[in-house]
């Protein structure tokens, strides 16, 4: 994790243009971007030695504004470093440009946050459902979407649980 | 007879109505057949469904269908306090009980910013380790026995069951422990269990050659296993591809030497690497790492401090059992952990080890309450499980199931 004005160095790097802020505490680095210069950001920070994107999820920030939030966990093999990109998009339009062509390590990932918070990451080349049954409705990881809210099918009830068998 | 005569059900008219004589055959022209294997197949371990397109023999398309085991884990921990989310996360990954929990509390408590005591770091260690030769022991034997190599599979379950009841006698428990807590581990060793794990650690390193000897010398195993699917180091790198696999390709990544955490600095051991990629340096890979581990956790015995094994500080730990009969204190720190829980400072972390199968990352967001509000778990075996396609396509349809075999995904942990 780099240090505060590593940080910033590194947020100077990336360009004003696309960021927004960094982020720095004793256990983490994060510094947020544009949603639409995601795939020029994590190619800058590939330049800075930061070469392996580790993970790729959603984040539900309810209630604030803009809500959804999608991190890119960068590591740096050279630095032994880690440092995190964070996009914020809002509710109703949650579209971020995929990373799977520059990176194919982010292909199921971002499957995994469009299911479980939909968020649209234009240009994946396989956007689908991966967790969740293909004609599943809604997106059960959002904070506003309850545990436990759907009936259990079992024999008896099947035929009652509307849709499960189209 | 007739047709007409004959009492015919609608099936039988629909059968005799196809006239196969019309299917038209050129020659040259190859049909390309897309079969589906699994959910339920004994060789896809556990849930997995791959629909397979075969050239005759050759896959040509392959694509991992998963969610089958998708139990919500990541969506429970958020309505559970953090130290009661610890039992749910453990069983993602159910064979790297000891790996889940690690990278959770690890990650709490870099969010708390309390130091874990030394003791209770080796303690981890040494459960962690125990935990991957328990891990590769398993792989191992469901890996030949998809093979058809039945008594491997036998012999590892034989160190597999010395290992659970270690795991019971230290913490009451043979699978989802429990041990490692946020702040240390959950007791202390027990008196006897350092014996008995000298005397596992004496027999392990040889029971490893074994069954090296047992594989090694079999033809058909071989056969199965040199040449087979090999990938490069960069491909599986770009894939985000971490742990044995990625060292079979030849790239030493791994996290205990490259970004120590809870001690793996005072430790001396080595990373096997393969050199040429394929099925076999994989399988060599894993059974050279239960000898490293073997070796870390005797060094860890020997040098194992004296000391707490779960941080002092009261607002994170539950206080000793005698101090509740005595302590006014104790009784109100008890009630507060055992009814609301630990308050987390706001705040984001990742916190990432390096577990049976490779990185394991759990990202925890705090929003300053007593329960998580965000939980993820970068499992290696869903990273994994995405170089399916890349490692076998061009490849037999019998090589597939050897390569998913060594590729060792646990769809418990691909799922979550």
């Amino acid at each position: 994790m780099p240090d505060a004005a590593g940080l910033e160095k590194l947020a100077a790097a990336i360009g004003p243009e696309s960021v927004l802020g960094t982020v720095h505490t004793d256990v983490r680095s994060e510094i947020s971007v544009r949603p639409e210069t995601i795939v020029s950001v994590l190619a800058k920070l590939r330049a800075e030695s930061y070469g392996d994107l580790r993970s790729v999820h959603g984040v539900d920030y309810y209630p604030e504004e803009p809500r959804l939030c999608v991190k890119y966990e960068m590591l740096s093999r050279e630095l032994l470093d880690r440092v995190s990109v964070s996009v914020r998009v809002a509710l109703d339009d949650p579209r971020v440009p995929s990373v799977t062509p520059d990176w194919p390590t982010a292909n199921w990932p971002e499957r995994e946050a469009f299911d479980m918070f939909g968020i649209v990451f234009e240009g994946h080349p396989d956007l689908r459902r991966i967790l969740m049954p293909e004609d599943y409705e809604g997106h059960p990881q959002r904070r506003d979407f309850p545990i436990g809210g759907e009936p259990v099918i079992f024999t008896h009830n099947e035929s009652s649980v509307p849709g499960w068998f189209e | 007879m007739t047709t007409e005569a004959r009492d015919l059900s609608g099936y039988r008219q629909m059968e005799e109505s196809v006239t196969l004589s019309e299917e038209s055959f050129v020659e040259g022209d190859r049909e390309l057949l897309t079969l589906n294997i699994g959910p339920h197949h004994p060789a896809t371990h556990g849930v997995l469904r791959l629909v397979v397109t075969l050239d005759g023999e050759i896959i040509r398309d392959v694509s991992p269908v998963i969610g089958y085991l998708h139990t919500g884990i990541e969506k429970t921990a958020e309505v559970k306090s953090y130290w009661k989310a610890i039992p749910v996360i453990e069983r993602m990954d159910y064979l790297a009980y000891y790996f889940n929990g690690m990278g959770y509390c690890g990650a709490v408590e870099k969010l708390l910013g309390i130091e874990v005591p030394k003791r209770a770091q080796y303690l981890r260690v040494i459960h962690l380790e125990l935990n991957r030769i328990m891990s590769h022991l398993v792989w191992l034997g469901t890996s030949a026995l998809d093979l058809g190599a039945i008594s491997v599979w036998w012999y590892c379950f034989r160190e597999r069951e010395q290992l659970l009841d270690l795991f019971e006698m230290s913490s009451g428990q043979r699978m989802h422990t429990r041990y490692v807590q946020i702040g240390g581990v959950a007791e202390d060793i027990p008196r006897g269990w350092e014996e008995k794990v000298r005397e596992f650690l004496a027999i392990m390193p040889e029971r490893a050659d074994v069954y090296g000897d047992l594989l090694n010398k079999n033809e058909i195993f071989l056969q199965r296993m040199r040449g087979v699917c090999p990938a490069s180091a960069e491909s599986l790198r770009a894939l985000g591809v971490t742990g044995p696999l990625l060292r079979a390709a030849g790239d030493p990544w791994d996290l205990r030497k490259a970004m120590p955490y809870s001690s793996y600095e005072d430790f001396e051991f080595k990373i096997p690497v393969g050199t040429q990629g394929d099925n076999y340096d994989r399988y060599a890979v894993r059974l050279a790492e239960i000898k490293e581990s073997v070796k870390i956790v005797e060094q860890a015995l020997d040098g194992l401090p004296e000391g707490p094994c779960i941080t002092e500080d009261r607002k994170v730990a539950l206080p000793p059992r005698h101090e509740l009969a005595t302590s006014m204190e104790a009784l109100i720190h008890h009630f507060k952990l055992v009814t609301e829980g630990m308050r987390v400072p706001e705040g984001e972390v990742y916190n990432a080890i390096e577990g049976p199968r490779g990185e394991y990352g759990v990202f925890i967001r705090s929003d300053g309450s007593s329960k998580p509000a965000r939980v993820h778990m970068r499992d290696p075996s869903f990273v994994n499980l995405q170089a399916t396609p890349a490692l076998v396509e061009g490849h037999l349809l019998s090589d597939m199931i050897a390569t998913l075999a060594v590729m060792d995904p646990v769809i418990g942990g691909v799922d979550r």
